[in-house]
């Protein structure tokens, strides 16, 4: 379970989250929607500790995140984040790049961590490209290695920061469908997203946005079909 | 009346090749240690702590415009002034460590600067420490930029080892001045000289064709 608990966090005198409350239920799927610049990145950030908080809580699994004591390294290999960007490391083959983390930070032997990488990478549809570079894949297949290397670390929950806005238009279904596949799975997922269809019919619950503010949350049908906050009206109207 | 000057001898291509080897060693020395050193400086500048940066800047500065042969000729006799008088050979390479890092130190902050942030942040969310990040991560990303740059660094390392004999070191610029001044056969000499430079800086050439290969390949 991901609660935050009063959340706040500044750049400067810039407020991004102003008293953000939300609790993430094992097996739940979370979509953040909003405008641009509205926090939701910032969030994410403050939950696998990229970012430092100015005030409030966050608790995974019962640990404070932000505590002093807290062994950040072992609390991230539960949350697996894949970014806008997909970050592939170049000098590394597909297999090498899903395979290095649980080498390194799990100290599987080098065969065995090659063993889940390859397990991995198939899973995302990738089986065929193990040998491959990161400067031979495209930016979908490279997106789907983004998410096999988070899921090798065996995470509790992941969270995607707008994993297809970076993406030519044909390759957005692809890593959306992974999405799915993961989501059916069970897997515990926040989602940062613009892709309205996939919030709407993969999510159990939507959170809106604005300006650091929660401003309404609730089942997609109700928060996409049945928006009270003008703002929300506003925003599904430009979008959708 | 007998000529002053002497015709070259084996005996001299022996005085030659013991002042290559003095270069070859106050070379070797200056790289490693200035290639370590100026490691720590890079990495310190990379932490993005204004403090520091600033810091280091300010004193890598000094050795990186101040030419080295002055360096050399203030280090050797402030040392001696101050009465704990070195071998010319450790004036000498002490000089050029600190020079050799201070320009080691712009290349190896440069490549810790070309590793995109989003990559470390990728490595850090999975699990990995400050240190395993570094090591597996910005380390060979940063050495495709860094590299050839060090290589030009430690060429020019040991050519300016060269400057060492304005101290008095007879390394083997100053063998083959010597040599000059008694035999007149300059163009002869400076052409075996230019050779011997060639041998020694032959290694890292080769060390940089083969990386270039394999960055193609
Ligand atoms: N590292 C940072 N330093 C300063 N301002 C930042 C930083 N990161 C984000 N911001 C600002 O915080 C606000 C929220 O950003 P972000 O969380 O990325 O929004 P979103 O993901 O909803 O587009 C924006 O105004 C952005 O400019
Ligand atoms: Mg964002």
């Amino acid at each position: 379970m991901i609660v935050l608990e009063n959340l706040h966090k500044s750049f400067g005198p810039l407020e991004v989250l102003k008293g953000i409350n939300l609790t993430v239920d094992k097996g739940e799927v979370v979509s953040l929607i909003g405008a641009s610049g509205s926090g939701k990145s910032t969030l994410l950030y403050c939950i696998n500790a990229l970012e430092t908080i100015d005030g409030g809580k966050v608790t995974v699994d019962g640990v404070d995140v932000h505590a002093k004591g807290t062994d950040i390294n072992k609390l991230r290999q539960k949350l697996g984040t894949v970014f806008q960007q997909w970050n592939s490391f170049p000098h590394l083959t597909a297999l090498e790049n899903v395979a290095l983390a649980p080498r390194v930070v799990s100290k599987f032997s080098r065969k065995d961590a090659q063993e889940i990488a390859a397990k991995q990478l198939t899973h995302v549809g990738l089986g065929d490209k193990l040998n491959h570079y990161p400067s031979q894949l495209s930016g979908g297949q490279q997106q789907r290695l983004a998410i096999a290397r988070a899921l090798a670390m065996e995470p509790t929950y992941m969270l995607f920061d707008e994993a297809t806005s970076a993406l030519d238009p044909e390759l957005v279904g692809e890593v959306l469908d992974i999405m799915r596949m993961l989501a059916s799975e069970g897997m515990t997922m926040i989602v940062v997203t613009h892709e309205m269809s996939f919030a709407r019919d993969v999510s159990d619950r939507v959170a809106f946005f604005k300006k650091g503010v929660l401003a309404e949350i609730g089942a997609p049908e109700d928060v996409m079909n049945n928006p009270q906050d003008p703002d929300l009206q506003r925003f599904l109207s430009t979008i959708g | 009346m007998t000529d002053v000057f002497t015709t070259l001898q084996w005996s001299d291509l022996i005085f030659l090749l013991e002042g290559a080897w003095k270069t070859i060693q106050i070379s070797v020395v200056s790289i490693l240690l200035g290639t370590l050193l100026g490691m720590v400086f890079g990495w310190l500048m990379s932490l993005n702590n204004k403090l520091i940066t600033f810091a280091v800047m300010a004193v890598l500065d000094v050795f990186r415009s101040v030419p080295l042969l002055i360096q050399l000729i203030l280090f050797d006799s402030f040392v001696a002034i101050a009465g704990f008088p070195l071998p010319a050979f450790w004036s000498g390479t002490i000089v050029l460590i600190i020079y050799t890092a201070s320009l080691v130190a712009v290349v190896v902050h440069s490549g810790i600067d070309a590793v995109p942030p989003g990559l470390r942040a990728a490595a850090r969310c999975l699990g990995m420490s400050y240190w395993q990040e570094m090591r597996h991560v910005t380390t060979p990303v940063g050495l495709r930029t860094a590299f050839p740059s060090w290589l030009g660094v430690a060429l020019a390392t040991i050519k300016d080892s060269a400057l060492v004999s304005a101290i008095g070191y007879v390394e083997l610029l100053r063998a083959s001045q010597i040599l000059n001044t008694r035999t007149q056969e300059s163009v002869k000499i400076m052409l075996l000289v230019g050779l011997i430079y060639f041998i020694i800086s032959y290694p890292l050439s080769r060390l940089g064709a083969r990386y270039e290969q394999r960055q193609k390949s």
